[in-house]
């Protein structure tokens, strides 16, 4: 009986066991295999890495860009052309701009990866919550997340920073940082919380849950080792585009004024202080927020690769 | 061996069978109204022993298994009456948390397409492993180490160089031999197989209902194996419960009910199978459409199809006559459908 199995079997499409081991090392295998497979034959992913890598340098080790110090000011070249001294020339205050713009993408890169992670957290854990529990929870959870969709997003930040800020009349750099990045994830949970319902709905009705189930997995082993990890690549296109639209929600609510202040530095902060001069020394202005289109522009296209990559249906 | 398993392995149940359902009823709520899905089913099986459920889709087959394993889900379903004793101890009273210990290890169950059944995410040696990790506490190199031997056990051939595949890259048959190695990873009394071979070719079929068979002979399990494919049914199964509209309308060895169904429906099953001989005529149908649930007929669900309806087929509810020893039809006219097939 075991003879005739085998060879049945192996016609059927199993590899042949000698075949199949020098040939392992070169075989996509899983769904994240996969996705790598068609990512690396993706333009678009290369240089969104690229640029991704680029600014996560300029966030970690800014002296590799520039020896000078961001906060050094010579009022007396206050608005100054770029020259070759300078590249990007002089703000206001008479600061050297390309100084203060490399220093401005940590700020900006800490500000959108925070938020996000808080984003994820939050909206991750109601999501999953939602949708595994279901029934009256469900609709709870939903209809608070509608609540909080419902509030546009710049007047719920404009009410929480202003009632926020003045508590502390001159907070320290953290200070201001942690509360943009907690109002961008709490104005900003419910998108993700949405997403991540449907995700694990979805999931949940599948048969290897069932099956899970059917074998003794309790509820706990359910969301970690079979809802979540099938629910996962929405969660992360999602995800990485969050980190470039908080990278702009941050800039939007800087020029404000009710985001960050100084001294904290960052692009939106820049833009917002020289908005006014943009007639006399755009310069001040550009350069920064073609830096921060940039970054934006590099999360949104590494999101969308992804996206693409893990879409079965482009294949 | 034989002689000493069922003191073991169904010890203290008081000479009942290793498992069984007492007129069991489960409903589903919906907007459109209640669906009776099943409607006082009655079965058991003892160790060693395979009964086959046999019935078209709706018959409420499916969701007596999904009862039984306490996966079904409440709400929209709900369990109105009835027992589903395991050694004895009724598994509708137990405690969910007391229940998740008798599935996997007391009651096992594979399903019908093991492509969705298994974990896409994760390499299916990691799944069967992952039964010894949840279940025994193993570590995780001794696991996999029992997952190979599984899926030698179930014959996957060079089952050590494909323990780390993902479920997508085995052929049909070989991912439902993985599902049966993670069903069978525990040694469980009771496997439960929904339709275990519908979703596969005909020649690989037969070779899961052997390994199905064979896997049995070896730890002496009960086998409850839901098909609606009599074919796949005749070989394997000592007896078959034949379910129609969530009763079970006859029960048979399976000698009995392929030489002499005692119930129209179960006759019209067995003459609606293309033969050989009969090439070139038309093949039978039984006519008319499967009972809606929702709208069920008065009296016996399948009188609207019946060819020997009468009157009292409308009005009166057939109960499960019996005809001899564990034999029994739920209809009226039993004697004439048996005496009928005699002519």
């Amino acid at each position: 009986m075991s003879e005739p199995t085998a060879t049945q079997d192996l016609i059927q499409g199993t590899p042949e066991p000698t075949a199949a081991a020098p040939a392992k090392a070169d075989k996509p295998r899983g769904l994240w295999h996969d996705t790598w497979d068609i990512l690396k034959r993706r333009k678009i992913f290369w240089v969104s890495f690229a640029l991704l890598l680029v600014f996560l340098v300029m966030a970690a080790f800014p002296t590799l860009f520039t020896d000078k110090n961001p906060e050094y000011a010579t009022l007396a070249r206050s608005m100054e052309p770029p020259s070759s001294d300078a590249w990007f020339g002089f703000d206001l205050q008479g600061r050297d701009v390309f100084a203060r713009t490399i220093y401005g993408a940590r700020t900006s890169i800490i500000v959108g990866v925070l938020a996000t992670v808080g984003t994820v957290i939050l909206g991750g854990v109601i999501g999953v919550i939602a949708a595994y529990r279901g029934r009256w929870l469900d609709s709870l959870l939903s209809r608070i997340g509608e609540i909080f969709l419902g509030v546009p997003y710049v007047l719920g930040a404009i009410i929480i920073l202003g009632s926020v800020a003045p508590v502390q009349s001159n907070p320290g750099k953290t200070m201001i940082m942690t509360v943009v990045i907690l109002v961008l994830a709490v104005l900003g949970w419910p998108v993700l919380a949405r997403i991540a319902r449907s995700a694990v709905i979805q999931a949940k009705h599948q048969d290897y849950v069932q099956a899970a189930r059917a074998l003794g997995a309790g509820p706990f082993r359910i969301v970690f080792k079979h809802l979540l990890p099938n629910s996962l690549a929405p969660i992360l296109v999602y995800a990485t585009i969050t980190i470039g639209s908080y990278i702009g929600a941050e800039a939007t609510l800087s020029l404000l004024g009710i985001g960050l202040r100084t001294p904290v530095i960052s692009w939106g902060i820049a833009i917002a202080d020289h908005t006014r001069y943009i007639r006399t020394g755009a310069h001040a202005m550009l350069f920064p927020a073609a830096f921060l289109s940039l970054c934006v522009l590099t999360f949104v296209m590494l999101g969308e690769a992804v996206r693409d990559a893990l879409d079965p249906k482009l294949r | 061996m034989t002689e000493v398993l069922p003191e073991t392995k169904s010890g203290g149940t008081g000479g009942g069978a290793l498992l069984e359902v007492e007129n069991l009823q489960v409903e589903f709520h919906t907007r459109a109204g209640v669906a009776k899905a099943v409607n006082g089913v009655t079965y058991s099986v003892n160790a060693g022993e395979t009964l086959a459920v046999l019935g078209e889709s709706g018959s409420g087959k499916s969701v007596t298994a999904q009862t039984i394993m306490g996966i079904l889900d409440i709400p929209p379903g709900k369990i109105v009456g009835g027992e589903i004793r395991f050694r004895g101890t009724d598994l509708l009273k137990l405690p969910e948390d007391e229940r998740r210990k008798v599935r996997g290890e007391g009651i096992a169950m594979i399903f019908q397409d093991a492509l969705s059944a298994l974990n896409p995410v994760f390499p299916v040696g990691w799944q069967i492993a992952e039964m010894f990790r949840m279940h025994r506490g193993m570590s995780r190199a001794d696991a996999k180490k029992k997952a190979v031997e599984l899926m030698d056990r179930v014959r996957i051939p060079a089952a050590k160089d494909r323990v780390s595949d993902y479920p997508h890259q085995f052929s049909g048959g070989m991912r439902q031999r993985i599902m049966i190695a993670m069903s069978i990873a525990l040694d469980p009394e009771v496997l439960i197989a929904d339709e275990p071979t519908t979703a596969l070719d005909v020649t690989v079929q037969a070779q899961i209902m052997e390994l199905l068979a064979e896997l049995q002979r070896e730890s002496n399990m009960g086998l409850i194996l839901i098909t609606h494919d009599l074919g796949v049914v005749a070989d394997v199964a000592d007896k078959i419960a034949v379910m129609y509209g969530g009763r079970i309308v006859e029960n048979a060895s399976v000698h009995d009910l392929y030489r002499n169904p005692a119930h129209p429906y179960t006759k019209g099953l067995l003459e609606s199978i293309p033969r050989v001989d009969l090439k070139g005529q038309e093949l039978y149908a039984i006519k008319g459409m499967p009972p809606n649930l929702l709208d069920m007929p008065t009296g016996c669900a399948f009188n609207p199809r019946c060819p020997y309806r009468q009157e009292k087929c409308v009005t009166d509810v057939p109960p499960l006559h019996t005809i001899s020893g564990t034999r029994g039809s739920a209809c009226h006219f039993w004697r004439e459908v048996l005496d009928g097939d005699a002519q």
